[in-house]
């Protein structure tokens, strides 16, 4: 993950304290974002314009693979209204590079080829050519009179049909690469890369087995579904710097790329985030940018590029397909024993699929001795995975939750006793690397276990299902700046993408608590990238548990800087002054007898004493604080039509400490959702020719208000020991149960095992005809 | 392509445009007017980010013609609100937090407001299936029917 834990990276301890504003419920309507939000003033990608600007559209591979022999876009650029025209030769190859894009890596060979493809087309929608024009419908025009002679190839759509020997290749040069292998030049694969990590001894495992249990599981691809397109304005200036209003999750990370791709110094770009419009992982990729800024620079114009529905789904990230075979064992009493899977996970038209993170999370919830985890990342005719939200934990926990709840069934055991007699703690070792830390999973299952929502009776077809998840808190670089205004306000800005409003106000209750000042008396604001140093993405939970310790750290700057200017003026040193309640006191009796002075105060002082009071932080942040929650489900499932339906819902998570209770209830609800859509109804659906079948809302169906119930949360607080807030990444863990948590119900409510996604009245209907056909037939 | 002359009421302002006969209400809104309040989040009807009321009816503007729209009145977002004062839903989507992203908490604002007017006092369910036209994936909607629920109860005082 290029993540190794550096030495100098930050901690700062938990700091065991009463909160005046963390942890409360402040009036929300001083959200830096809200009234901009409700009145349609918040601008996001798609509404900023600039003036002169083109509007730019890309054409895109009608097929699944195919060469392209050759492209005459000489037609298009004669066009009346036509300004600039790109293809692969507008951009540079480019040789293989790996860095950090969220929580997945990229390779900037494949990026420059995902973007705008170079030898082939690799899935339907993989774009060809893009034009700027003076209006949308001369674009599209245009986009008619480009020619592009494909040699269509034969293609490969499902995960275990391009593991085959015989399958047809995507890439020429791809040789399986991974634990234990080495390379075999003289045997093409799609396999990219093969993973294995263990512990114990998982034969000695199993022999030590009463039970064992057997799934296999299969997941088809998900979008995130954000409900805002991908947008982005480019402005190429003559002096050649370029500015980019774009909707992204890492406005830095995006101006580093678009550096690379197209070849410019890093310092000539400003990426300016606009309000994001839901990403939940599929943000954290460059898409349209390079796009609109070449083809802005070939036109001398700027470039407003917006993309359609139909696009997002064809073309940008959804997660992958998976297959997971797992086997675990346990003894009668109900201690597991061995605990093995096999991971294999699409990655679309390149290598780099979200494995590496699935398999950090396969079975850590549970204290185990003997583990063993394979996986496979996979290359198929699709479009490049993106993170989803806990990208690739969702399915891997579907074949594993439900294995658990299995295992409990045979050992006659409550699968709530099951997990606890099992359960992760503080010191657990991992199959993947280093013990947990501190952890609260135990107390997640406690909850729910002493829940009213165990207590709700369940009527006939109806029935109660159960199951965890975890994911980790990632660190990385991260800088904030606090300007104190002359009038005592404070004014933050920092760098981590703001992807659901929550942070900004999170951030703001953290710089009153450590100011000493009221909520509504800090303005908090994402800066761009030229405001600030770099920052890492808005991915891996890190927004507000790493964003924070950038802003305590550079609000504790300015509580320094404010104390310096009172001691100026006292006349003592600096770490004679105390910073409390908003105010400069001295430390002691023994400093002197002086009135303590405001955060206004100092501020009239401050040009006298030296200068504005300001304070910053650029820190790399510790990884930590991993998240662990558990769900609980009600379902009835209608007989007749296969139909289930979500009656109840209860999570119950680790958070940490809760900064902004209410916005983590919002986590834990719309990531359950996710889950619960991702479980009953949403999967992508090909053709045989290898198009995408359902590129719209109306066919790819995201669950809609009646569809779910409410949901209820229940915050459970353990402290993150390294953070000084306790605060843990909260945002990915609730979409991680519910496909098994809705599996282990249906099992409950019909006796049926459903392990093949999604689980919609079809196949319900199906595995109910199949468990009880005589029943069925009558 | 020639455009066409269209003039509409739009939050009480009468309002001339040249339109493509192609253009949706919902692009002439965003690109001729820069009412950018309105979303598009599917172009299809699909996904209500796009909520219009014409002539008191409410409708997805990605499906409606800009050229149909001559001689209506519509009301955006941007209407929504008078003078400094918000409508009390508005009020009850900032404090339930019903708002994550917010790029649904247009359409759903305008379309929870015409759900009220035609039944000032809904059940949850009524409410659920009154706005199950639009979507949104960050909240998991909870709040959002807390939020018109009790808008509701204000409303009616
Ligand atoms: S944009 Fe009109 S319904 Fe989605
Ligand atoms: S708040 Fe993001 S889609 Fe509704």
């Amino acid at each position: 993950m290029g993540m190794k834990p550096s030495p100098y990276a930050t901690k700062i301890p938990y700091e065991e304290k009463d909160n005046k504003v963390v942890g409360g419920r402040p009036d929300p309507k001083n959200r830096s974002d809200a009234i901009d939000k409700v009145t349609g003033r918040a601008r996001y990608a798609a509404d900023y314009n600039l003036p002169g600007q083109l509007i730019g559209k890309v054409l895109r591979s009608p097929h699944a693979h195919a060469v392209i022999k050759s492209i005459d876009t000489s037609e298009a650029e004669k066009l009346p209204g036509v300004k600039a025209v790109v293809t692969r030769d507008d951009f540079p190859d480019m040789e293989v590079e790996h860095a950090a894009s969220g929580e997945l890596m990229v390779n900037f060979r494949d990026v420059t080829r995902n973007m705008m493809a170079r030898e082939k087309a690799l899935y339907d929608g993989h774009p060809v050519a893009a034009v700027a024009a003076l209006s949308e419908s001369i674009a599209k025009e245009a986009m008619k009179l480009i020619k592009v002679d494909y040699e269509v190839l034969p293609h490969v759509i499902d995960v275990r049909d391009a593991m085959k020997d015989d399958a047809p290749l995507l890439h020429e040069d791809l040789f399986t690469k991974g634990a234990g292998i080495e390379p075999d030049p003289s045997k093409k694969s799609n396999i990219a890369t093969r993973m294995e990590s263990k512990l114990g001894d998982i034969e000695e495992g199993f022999e030590q087995a009463d039970f064992i249990v057997e799934h296999e599981s299969n997941t088809k691809a998900a979008h995130q579904g954000y409900i805002e397109p991908q947008a982005s304005v480019a402005n190429f200036t003559e002096g050649g710097t370029i500015e980019v209003y774009t909707g992204t999750q890492g406005h830095h990370v995006f101006r580093a790329q678009i550096a690379k791709l197209l070849k410019m110094d890093i310092s000539n770009i400003k990426v300016v985030p606009a309000e994001l419009g839901g990403g939940f992982g599929g943000k954290n990729n460059v898409y349209l940018e390079p796009l609109a800024a070449q083809l802005s620079r070939k036109a001398n114009r700027p470039v407003k590029m917006v993309m359609t529905r139909d696009e997002v789904f064809r073309a940008t990230g959804p997660t992958s397909g998976t297959n997971c075979k797992v086997k675990m064992g346990c003894t009668r009493d109900g201690r597991i024993t061995a605990a093995q899977a096999e991971l294999n996970y699409q990655a679309g038209a390149f290598p780099g699929s979200s494995l590496p993170l699935a398999s950090i999370t396969v079975f850590t919830r549970y204290d185990l001795e003997n583990v063993l985890v394979v996986g496979h990342d996979v290359v198929c005719n699709r479009p490049k995975v993106a993170a989803y939200r806990a990208p690739g934990a969702p399915m891997i926990a579907f074949a594993v939750e439900t294995a658990i709840d299995d295992l409990a069934r045979q050992c006659g055991m409550d699968p709530i006793d099951f997990r606890l007699r099992n359960a992760a703690k503080q010191g657990t070792q991992t199959h993947f690397g280093p013990p947990l830390g501190q952890i609260g999973y135990i107390e997640t299952l406690e909850a729910a276990k002493a829940s009213p929502h165990m207590k709700e009776p369940l009527g006939p077809n109806q029935g109660r299902g159960i199951a965890s998840g975890f994911w980790f808190t990632i660190g990385n670089d991260t800088s904030a700046t606090i300007n104190i205004t002359e009038d005592g306000t404070a004014s933050l800005i920092f760098g981590t993408v703001d992807v659901t409003g929550g942070m900004r106000s999170a951030f703001a209750m953290i710089v009153a608590e450590e100011l000493g000042i009221p909520f509504e008396k800090v303005r908090t604001q994402v800066g761009d990238t030229s405001a600030l140093g770099f920052n890492f993405m808005t991915a891996g939970s890190r927004g507000t548990a790493a964003g924070s310790m950038a802003v305590v750290k550079a609000t504790r700057d300015a509580i320094h800087r404010a104390c310096e200017i009172a001691a100026r003026k006292w006349e003592v040193e600096t770490d004679q002054v105390v910073w409390e309640n908003g105010h400069a006191r001295p430390a002691s009796a023994n400093v002197g007898d002086f009135e303590p002075m405001s955060l206004a105060q100092l501020c009239r002082e401050a040009t006298w004493f030296g200068g504005t009071i300001a304070g910053h932080a650029e820190i790399n942040v510790a990884m930590g604080g991993p998240g662990f929650g558990t769900h609980l489900v009600d379902v009835e499932v209608d007989r007749q039509t296969g139909l289930v339906k979500v009656l109840r819902y209860s999570i119950f998570q680790d958070a940490g400490k809760a900064v902004y209770p209410a916005f983590i209830e919002g986590q834990f609800q719309g990531g359950a959702v996710q889950g619960i859509g991702m479980a009953l109804n949403e999967e992508y659906i090909y053709s045989d020719k290898g198009t995408l079948e359902n590129p719209g809302f109306l066919d790819y169906r995201v669950p809609v208000a009646s569809d779910v119930p409410m949901i209820d949360t229940h915050i459970v607080e353990v402290p993150n020991p390294d953070h000084p807030y306790g605060v843990r990444g909260i945002g990915e863990v609730p979409i991680i149960p519910p496909l098994a948590a809705i599996s282990n119900a249906i099992y409950d409510a019909a006796g049926v095992r459903l392990l093949d996604h999604p689980m919609s009245p079809p196949k319900v209907l199906k595995a109910l005809d199949e468990a009880a056909p005589a029943e069925a037939a009558e | 392509m020639t455009k066409h002359h269209i003039r509409t009421t739009i939050n009480g302002d009468e309002t001339d445009v040249l339109v493509e006969p192609t253009q949706s209400l919902l692009d002439v809104l965003r690109d001729e007017l820069h009412l950018t309040g309105t979303k598009e989040g599917c172009a299809t009807g699909d996904c209500g980010a796009c909520s219009v009321t014409i002539d008191g009816n409410l409708v997805c503007s990605c499906l409606v013609l800009g050229v149909e729209a001559d001689g209506t009145e519509i009301e955006t977002i941007e209407g929504m609100a008078s003078g400094d004062e918000l409508h009390p839903l508005q009020e009850k989507f900032i404090e339930h937090v019903a708002l994550q992203c917010g790029i649904c908490t247009p359409g759903l604002l305008i379309a929870a407001k015409h759900l009220l007017e035609e039944n000032p006092d809904p059940t949850e369910e009524e409410v659920r299936y009154g706005l199950a036209g639009n979507l949104c994936r960050c909240t998991g909607y909870q709040k959002v029917v807390e939020a018109v629920l009790d808008a509701a109860q204000v409303m009616q005082k």
